[in-house]
């Protein structure tokens, strides 16, 4: 247990590593990280990751395991060691992804409202008809302030020819934001001495940012509208992160239950009595927030609300109908939406991306199946995807069939190999395979968090980092310019 | 605030206490035993019996031995008011509050927990000695610890506060209901020396011995149900939760003092008033178990009103918007 931890014999085995170059001599920005933990004392590395899991456990930061009894909840697994990412680098990701979502959010709005990207030909017309995410009551809605995706977590990878990539824009209500946020005070609380030193960019302004975005968004002038976060309840297995993003920022979490239509106004059921709601934060789907206008069968949401929503006296974020550009056959066309919206370049491309739906891509992805990731539009989290290297002849050619019956629903792409972190593996360090999510807040201003949810794949060679699939997570240092005035 | 919120406070304050009483009811009977000079056999059963839970008791278990009834009692999931699902209770409760609490109330709730279950969970659960039931009286006390010096003294606290003492003004009543069981078949020990004992071991069991000395130095049956019943000071006694849960009921309501506005308030407001002009003569007179027993049915109805009034949804058109 007192075994030293040390960087001295860790190797990069080729792979692009964010704390190491080749020769495996620490990247200028993470010198001193490497130097610092090089020079801790014997089990000192590893007393302060066993106090961190157990302070974990301690706060309740867990998530269920279904299909379990009471009892079997797990932390997500947190690694010592952060992901160290330069100010130069980060400053071209930050104006990326203000770029992007500023283009995403002209899209939704242009799609539901008059289409010019399909007349003007950028997007073919099939695609938006057969957009299983396009919500059909949502045409012709302008939300408050023409803002529809506030809240975006954005996943990026970097393959082994050391550039970043897009893979996915969440627009729905992505999560991990909490476990930012949580990373961060275990890692000050445990290494005060190291963080002092490494002039980390601070992240603990981000539940106050998110008020103020939310509260933008008020139908009402007033000084303090009531906002409010949306949760499905204790059984979700994001009920951590609402609950704690509702005290982080001092409003009500309420349930569906909590909240009544009246009058063309939304309340929520308090002990004196009915109190007006303006803004809403919800992290339950679009399917589920008003059974008279979705999904009728939905417990979890407020019949009536959309039309309070239409007549604008309540705020949505993120507003529904943004699923639709997480579509991943839309999602190849964020390059042009940008060309065609705001007369730009893209700044942090696509991963390469073979839209079935054309002829010359769906040959080529049929011939050469066993090199791709083919995914399907509108599935997530790891599931109706081939992995082709790694899939038997049989999926391989169900696969095929799939996409010859239905091209619009898939697309593929290269198997990226990501890069990697040195991770605590027994008694020594090991590179893993990592993803970023940075989380991207568009209200008056666009604000991008620096750093974000840094996941990690435990398992060796794994590329999978999903949480239920083996994942952890790191902390994530942007680390500020020699000259730049910051405090943590 | 909320309505779902208050009742889950409520409740999750309520739960904390039912614990801890039950602590002590399990550690009351160890010493009352240790007392007894013919022995225990009888004296777990009517512990069982307080907690009215016989019937359901007798489905899980052939035998009212010590270890049985402190299993049922403490680690027994089954049984809905065990220490453990209590515990899980408060804690579920406490989970969908998180964001109305301090976050150290969660944490420690969460401990405290994870504490009882691991002792469900061991081989053999601590069933014979009181150093476990110590353990999670301190817990109990430190969680209101932590929420008297972090909550503001808004709905939230007051709704934990009423909780806490409709919880323990019924506990503290089925206390000295234990002593009138375990005293039943033997008449013979009125007076005793082996009386004294039981009832000094019945006050230790609501931490109320020091107190009681202070007050009324020798100790008398006749004192002792005075002191536990109608003491306006001490902590746990009933008249004293009585008046607390009163005082955080017009402070929720912003009702005036001494008069009502809905059903909860006009019950505990008879009860208040019923415990304050009663002597222990009377309470004697016409039978403690009787007076504990219609006790206990108030209690209830004040937490019924309290759902009532505060929790359940009403109609909407009933209400008119507040701003």
């Amino acid at each position: 247990m007192s075994e030293k931890i040390s960087f001295e014999h860790y190797e990069t085995e080729q792979f692009h590593d964010e704390l190491f170059d080749d020769s495996c001599n620490p990247r200028h920005e993470a010198e001193l990280l490497v130097w610092k933990i090089n020079s801790l004392e014997p089990g000192e590395l590893q007393r302060r990751q066993q106090a961190i899991e157990r302070a974990l456990l301690r706060m309740g930061i867990t998530f269920n395991v279904y299909g379990h009894d009471d009892g079997t909840e797990r932390i997500w697994p947190f690694d010592i060691v952060p992901r160290v990412v330069g100010a130069d680098e980060w400053d071209r990701i930050e104006s990326g992804l203000k770029q992007r979502i500023q283009a995403l959010n002209m899209f939704i709005h242009d799609i539901y409202h008059d289409q010019e990207i399909v007349k003007d030909g950028i997007l073919p017309e099939e695609l938006l008809e057969d957009a299983k995410a396009f919500r059909d009551q949502c045409v012709g809605l302008s939300p408050p302030r023409g803002i529809w995706c506030h809240i975006t977590g954005t996943d990026l990878v970097r393959n082994d020819d050391g550039q970043i990539y897009v893979l996915e824009d969440n627009l729905r209500c992505p999560s991990g934001v909490s476990y930012v946020l949580q990373n961060r005070m275990l890692m000050k609380r445990s290494f005060p001495q190291i963080f002092e030193a490494s002039r980390v960019r601070p992240v603990v302004d981000y539940p106050s940012r998110l008020l103020r975005t939310l509260e933008y968004l008020a139908p009402r002038d007033i000084r303090n509208p009531t906002v409010v976060v949306l949760t499905p309840g204790i059984y979700n297995s994001a009920y951590y992160e609402h609950s704690f993003l509702a005290q982080q920022m001092g409003v009500q979490l309420v349930e569906g239950r909590d909240l009544v239509v009246k009058d063309g106004f939304l309340f929520m059921r308090t002990t004196s009595g009915f109190e007006r709601v303006d803004v809403i934060y919800r992290r339950i789907d679009d399917d589920f927030i008003d059974p008279h206008v979705f999904r009728e069968d939905s417990a979890l949401g407020v019949p009536g609300l959309m039309d309070v929503y239409r007549r604008g006296h309540v705020a949505l974020a993120n507003a529904p109908g943004t699923g639709v550009a997480d579509d991943k056959v839309i999602y190849a066309y964020v390059p042009q939406m940008v060309r065609y919206y705001l007369d730009e370049e893209i700044i942090i491309p696509n991963v390469p991306t073979y839209v079935c739906l054309n002829q010359d891509d769906r040959k080529y992805v049929l011939e050469h199946l066993d090199e791709l990731v083919v995914k399907a539009a509108n599935e997530s989290g790891g599931y109706g995807m081939l992995i082709g290297p790694h899939a038997s002849e049989e999926d391989r050619r169900k696969f095929a069939e799939l996409i010859e019956e239905n091209p619009r629903n898939y697309i593929a792409q290269p198997t990226l190999s990501l890069s990697r972190v040195p991770t605590i593996v027994g008694d020594h360090f090991e590179g893993r395979h990592v993803d970023l999510r940075p989380y991207i807040l568009y209200g008056e201003e666009i604000f991008v968090l620096p750093g974000g949810l840094t996941r990690v794949a435990l398992k060796k060679g794994s590329l999978v980092v999903n949480s239920s699939q083996g994942g952890g997570s790191k902390d994530t240092w942007v680390v500020a310019h020699p000259t730049e005035n910051q405090t943590t | 605030m909320l309505s779902r919120v208050a009742d889950s406070i409520y409740w999750m304050s309520r739960c904390v206490e039912r614990a801890e009483n039950l602590a002590r009811f399990v550690d009351v009977t160890m010493h009352l035993i240790l007392d007894l000079p013919d022995g225990a056999a009888e004296t777990w059963k009517p512990l069982v019996d307080t907690t009215g839970e016989r019937a359901f008791f007798d489905e899980l278990y052939e035998e009212a031995t010590q270890e049985n009834v402190v299993r049922f009692l403490s680690f027994d999931s089954r049984y809905p008011n065990s220490i453990i699902s209590c515990l899980r209770n408060a804690r579920e409760n406490a989970r969908s509050v998180r964001e109305a609490i301090a976050s150290e109330m969660w944490e420690h709730l969460n401990q405290f927990y994870f504490m009882v279950k691991d002792a469900a969970e061991c081989e053999s659960p601590p069933t014979n000695s009181s150093d476990f039931f110590d353990e999670v009286k301190m817990a109990s006390h430190l969680f209101k610890g932590i929420a008297d010096s972090s909550m503001s003294r808004g709905e939230g606290w007051h709704f934990a506060r009423l909780g806490r003492m409709i919880e323990r003004a019924d506990k503290t009543s089925r206390i000295l209901d234990v002593k009138y069981y375990v005293l039943l078949p033997r008449l013979q020990y009125v007076g005793s020396t082996i009386d004294d004992l039981q009832w000094s071991a019945v006050l230790r069991s609501v931490s109320a011995l020091e107190m009681y000395r202070k007050q009324f130095h020798g100790l008398s049956p006749h004192r002792v149900v005075e002191f536990l019943l109608l003491d306006r000071e001490f902590p746990r006694a009933i008249q004293h939760c009585v008046i607390a849960a009163d005082e955080s009921l017009h402070a929720i309501s912003g009702t005036v003092p001494g008069s009502y506005r809905n059903i909860a308030e006009q019950r505990m407001g008879q009860l208040r008033s019923e415990l304050a002009y009663i002597s222990v003569d009377d309470v004697i007179s016409s039978g403690l178990h009787e007076f504990i027993d219609n006790l206990q049915m108030k209690l209830n109805a004040i937490g019924d009103g309290i759902f009532d009034t505060f929790i359940t949804m009403r109609p909407v058109e009933s209400q008119a918007a507040q701003q």
